[in-house]
């Protein structure tokens, strides 16, 4: 038996306060414990970047970090994106440009791309291909991704 | 998975105590990039991890003529410092092409160092910096040069209860660069078909004083080839003695054939880019 690790920390904003099995990852944690559900599983080992989330001022891949590394840490998730009052201008562009089909991917492109354009505001086309390079789409063919990031960073 | 217990880690003796009392059954936690993919994969079993990333010493990143970097830190902190930017563009090269942002922000080169596989971005431009490992334990401390730190794929001198607390870089001597490149087909987020690290020293009248080179995945471990330091040594930094170097490279190593490149173009690659990256350490040292 190992003992479960308490965690205090700030999602979005909102302080947390849980105990958490020392083995899960913060991916696990935000979904199964959290009940944060908007972080998606992609391949589950740092690659695909689907479970994106801001940590630290970082972007991170949460299947990669332990939940118990949450503690005092600051986290920013997709649920942290729109408001009450509306989505995230990122997220209007990437349904303007479809820059979405199956959307499993979605949430780590809009959460990288805040990270990079809250960053580096005047980030280049390769700029930003190499940012979202850590977050892989098998549908769009990412063109369409390029051009919605762009799209808000012409719009600002 | 195994279930494992964290450990939040504030001090070396923290880590030290840990470690002591669980051998080969605990390791420290950095990035988790490699280690928590492979203890999810099921490629061994842990009984504690321990985040060292709260232990002061292994967060340093001083730089004060020579380089003293802690294993803690990540490679986005590396090479977002200005400092180490302009002292070493050779380790800059590998810090900014490991995995993607995501990896970047939580990986540190002491972790890839550690993990020793063969293709290890990192470790190549450490080697040809003469970097050194500074392990502790429980029983003391040690230092070993990082080319003689990984004894196998996934292996490496560390014995039960030792740990890296950080590696230190000489300081650049007069006359010194450093590249590192690899061939993959993509543009990012790859592992090297083949990567190679080289160094160049040129003295006052622009011979070649001292030269390293390193390779990756092309060997059980980082191959250090200590014939290419002995056939340049007072020669100049010309194309031709960089195509000889090159040569040695093709012939020295010992690669196979996988999912990533044969070894005939494994072969190839050692050549072409030793002489590259010995072309641009060279132009490195004489502008630095």
């Amino acid at each position: 038996m190992v003992d479960k690790v308490h965690v205090k920390t700030t999602i979005n904003g909102q302080e947390f306060e849980f105990l958490v099995e020392p083995y899960m990852s913060l991916l696990e944690t935000l979904r199964d414990v959290l009940n944060l559900t908007g972080t998606k599983e992609g391949c589950n080992d740092g690659n695909c970047g689907a479970c994106t989330v801001e940590m630290n001022g970082r972007i991170v891949d949460s299947c990669c970090v332990l939940g118990a590394e949450l503690n005092g840490a600051t986290i920013n998730t997709i649920e942290g994106m729109a408001t009450p009052e509306g989505l995230h201008p990122l997220q209007q562009a990437f349904l303007e440009e479809a820059a979405l089909q199956c959307g499993i991917c979605t949430p780590g492109f809009l959460v990288s791309a805040k990270s990079l354009l809250e960053k580096e505001p005047d980030a280049d086309e390769h700029r930003v291909r190499h940012w979202l390079a850590g977050n892989l789409c098998r549908c769009t063919g990412y063109d369409k991704i390029i051009k919605a990031v762009q799209k808000v960073q012409t719009s600002a | 998975m195994h279930p494992f217990d964290f450990v939040a880690a504030t001090s070396v003796a923290d880590v030290n105590s840990v470690l002591a009392q669980h051998g080969n059954r605990a390791r420290p936690l950095v990035g988790g990039t490699d280690l928590l993919v492979q203890l999810r994969g099921g490629r061994f079993e842990l009984d504690a991890v321990v985040d060292i990333k709260s232990v002061p010493e292994a967060n340093v990143l001083e730089l004060n003529g020579s380089l003293k970097m802690g294993s803690a830190v990540p490679l986005a902190e590396f090479y977002e410092n200005q400092g180490v930017r302009n002292a070493y563009p050779g380790l800059i090269d590998c810090a900014e092409l490991v995995g993607g942002i995501q990896i970047q922000s939580r990986a540190s080169m002491a972790g890839n160092l550690c993990n020793a596989t063969p293709s290890g971005d990192t470790i190549c431009p450490m080697i040809v910096h003469s970097a050194q490992v500074h392990i502790t334990s429980a029983k003391g401390d040690r230092t070993v040069a990082v080319e003689d730190f990984c004894t196998g794929p996934g292996r490496t001198v560390l014995e039960d209860g030792e740990w890296v607390l950080d590696i230190t870089f000489p300081a650049p001597a007069s006359g010194f660069g450093a590249a590192y490149e690899r061939f993959i087909p993509r543009n990012e987020m790859d592992i090297a078909v083949v990567g190679v690290a080289s160094s160049v020293t040129l003295d006052g009248s622009g011979k070649i004083a001292d030269a390293r080179v390193a390779l990756a995945a092309v060997g059980p471990t980082p191959v250090f080839i200590r014939d290419i330091t002995a056939l340049l040594v007072g020669k100049e930094p010309t194309e031709e003695n960089f195509v000889a170097a090159g040569k040695i490279a093709h012939d020295a190593v010992s690669p196979i054939t996988d999912m990533r490149g044969t070894i005939e173009q494994r072969r190839h690659l050692s050549g072409v880019l030793t002489r590259r990256t010995l072309t641009k350490a060279a132009e490195r040292a004489k502008a630095g």
